[in-house]
């Protein structure tokens, strides 16, 4: 742990602590622009389709990692994203005139969604966003003169600053770019009265309430702004994979965007990025490990989504803080190398007793 | 009357559905009740249960009572099993953790599941299957008949359980306030235990009784989903509450999908569920107070 001894009141709002930080951030983001310049083609649409996670997983770490409340039906957020900006290019919208579109509406569905969401906490919240899911998954089936159903739709390709997006050097520089702004964004979110209030009441509903806090609007605009950020990724999604069809987003969806948040650790965005790079290696090493083993093991059905499960309770399990706390608790042990202590992160558990009559 | 015997022959259906829909929302509510879990993997377990009484019945051809009582107390001990290795470590732990390890481990059943028993759909060997009852045109399913009945038998048998022994009245206790209930020295942990043996015998019973009706496939476990909402609707923590919701659900899918556009009924359940939720989000037999502080 390194203390930096703050002599003007500018620290205290710097995004960077100290030149470490700053050295160790730049070099990343040198290394991350300079990606196209050893990366094969392929490797660089996954790349993408990372960054692309990454930007959905910070709307869901804002709502469930920092403001505590659960949704099973983000899936339905990145499709609405998804289907309105590809609908809103087919009518001849220009993509940088479309993306915020879809975004704004994203928000404005996540908004009314949220609503409910006052009235309900924990499990309740999370089963009515999951129902929220498949009406709105029936919903874009059936609308078929807008989403075309079953069959779905192709996404027009457009043009950002002049240059074909389906290039992959081009799309993975827009991707690049708007997740680098979205992780600003939550970064200062995150600073301002808002986003201190989403942690507010995250750590205790009634506390937050007593100083002042306004639960309602605290957790609809969670919702907006959550919403809004998974929106955003699902416009840039519609343009990954080409092709809208509606079983490009189920339930399974919105869990392995549960996964992401879940074994990134809850409650950082560093989580975010981790969870978002490890739920785009899996299918790779899941497709390397089917010609590696024995033919049997790969032609089990369900076999990905029951790795998924299973990595899911394993982190659950024996390690509920993630990748990144589990980076925190490494650094710690270097940081304080003879005297690290086990229960620096033990957890208090606490015992329930229920608030039924009967 | 045509009209009465179409509105009755769709009851029928309905209530047979939503007797199903019902025994396993039993499951999430016990479970629910007594330890403040939720178990998103019971309908999983429900196909495990009609898997494993698809084994034993036509591959190994053990007769059907016999193959029933097995399937029970088989699926009774991997509930316990996996009450003891899972979810023994998370007591404690916020809700949220819970809820996302019976999500994973819904998928993982599956995915063994399919491993084992592969992605075809099976049909089980029952005695219900196939025969139908002619009633002044009415036409009745030997195997609706046999969900219904097996519901109330269940019922039954939970009610004076949970009413007259001993160990039932100590769930009861464990499920009011645990630590008190370990204060007065009821075993918390293997009350727990138990429960879950319970409940996943339960959800084996919906399985073997609904394998007549709708074939075994390792996705038949996705009706969970609307047994969760059945559950809701019922309010959560309500036994009675978990059956009624579950036949309120299973009729208005049947009369949803007759009389209102095709499609509409697989979405039913969740609309009756938000509404629900709007509307009087504690369930029809409410068990919660407002939370205080």
């Amino acid at each position: 742990m390194r203390f930096v001894l703050k002599t003007n009141y500018g620290q205290d709002v710097n995004l960077f602590l100290h030149g470490g930080q700053r050295f160790w951030y730049g070099l990343l983001a040198l290394v991350a622009l300079a990606a196209p310049l050893w990366l094969e083609a392929f490797y660089l649409g996954e790349l993408a389709l990372v960054y692309i996670w990454a930007i959905a997983g910070v709307g869901l770490m804002l709502l469930v990692g920092y403001t505590g409340l659960v949704s099973l039906g983000h899936a339905a957020f990145l499709a609405i994203g998804a289907y309105t900006h590809a609908v809103l290019l087919e009518r001849g919208v220009p993509f940088f005139v479309s993306v915020p579109l879809a975004t704004a509406f994203c928000a404005l569905v996540g908004y009314v969604v949220g609503l409910p969401a006052l009235r309900m906490t924990g499990i309740y919240l999370a089963v009515a966003t999951l129902a929220f899911e498949r009406i709105a998954a029936w919903v874009i089936e059936h609308w078929e003169s807008v989403t075309g159903g079953h069959f779905g739709m192709r996404v027009q390709e457009a043009q950002v600053l002049g240059l074909p997006l389906d290039t992959p050097v081009t799309f993975y520089f827009l991707c690049l770019v708007v997740l680098a702004l979205c992780l600003l964004a939550a970064l200062n979110l995150l600073r301002s009265p808002t986003g201190r209030a989403f942690i507010a009441v995250r750590d205790s509903e009634i506390s937050a309430q007593s100083v002042g806090i306004d639960l309602a609007r605290t957790k609809c605009a969670s919702f907006a702004v959550s919403a809004a950020f998974t929106g955003l990724a699902g416009s840039l999604f519609a343009h990954k994979i080409g092709y809208l069809a509606p079983d490009a987003f189920t339930v399974q969806t919105s869990i392995q965007l549960l996964l992401m948040v879940v074994v990134g650790g809850l409650g950082s965005l560093h989580g975010v990025i981790y969870g978002a790079i490890f739920l785009g290696l899996l299918p790779q090493v899941i497709a390397f490990g089917r010609d590696a083993l024995p033919s049997w093991i790969g032609e089990i059905p369900g076999l990905e989504p029951g790795l998924f499960g299973l990595i899911l309770v394993l982190f659950l399990v024996f390690e509920p803080l993630g990748i990144y706390g589990r980076w925190v608790k490494i650094r710690l042990w270097f940081d304080e190398f003879p005297l690290y202590r086990k229960a620096t992160y033990k957890r208090q558990r606490s015992y329930l007793r229920t608030e039924r009559v009967r | 009357m045509p009209r009465l015997m179409e509105v009755l022959q769709l009851l029928i259906s309905g209530v047979s559905q939503g007797c199903v829909y019902g025994l396993i929302a039993l499951g999430f509510v016990l479970i629910y009740k007594a330890t403040e879990m939720v178990n998103f993997a019971q309908g999983d377990i429900m196909m495990l249960g009609a898997f494993v009484a698809f084994s034993l019945g036509n591959l190994a051809g053990l007769p059907f009572a016999v193959v029933f009582v097995l399937t029970l107390v088989i699926m009774g001990g991997l509930g316990m099993a996996l009450e003891r290795g899972l979810l023994r470590p998370m007591i404690g732990e916020p809700p949220f953790a819970v809820l996302m390890l019976t999500i994973g481990l819904g998928f993982v059943i599956r995915a063994i599941a399919g491993a084992i028993w592969g992605n075809q759909p099976r049909a089980l060997d029952s005695p219900f299957a196939g025969e139908v009852v002619e009633l002044r045109g009415l036409i009745i399913g030997y195997e609706n008949i046999a969900i219904v009945v097996g519901t109330a038998i269940l019922c039954l048998l939970l009610y004076l359980f949970f009413r007259f022994t001993r160990i039932g009245i100590a769930m009861q206790a464990a499920s009011q306030n645990q630590l008190a209930a370990f204060y007065v020295g009821i075993p918390v942990k293997r009350v727990f235990s138990l429960v879950w043996g319970i409940s996943a015998a339960i959800a084996a019973a919906a399985g073997i009784l609904v394998a007549p009706v709708s074939l075994i496939d390792p996705l038949m476990g996705l009706v969970g989903i609307k047994a969760f909402a059945a559950a809701i609707v019922g309010g959560f923590g309500s036994l009675p509450g978990a059956i009624v919701g579950g036949l309120i659900i299973g009729i208005a899918e049947q009369f949803v999908g007759l009389y209102l556009p095709a499609g509409m009924s697989e979405v039913s359940a969740f609309v009756i569920l938000l509404a629900m939720l709007f509307l009087r989000p504690e369930g029809i037999f409410a068990t919660l107070q407002q939370k205080k502080v």
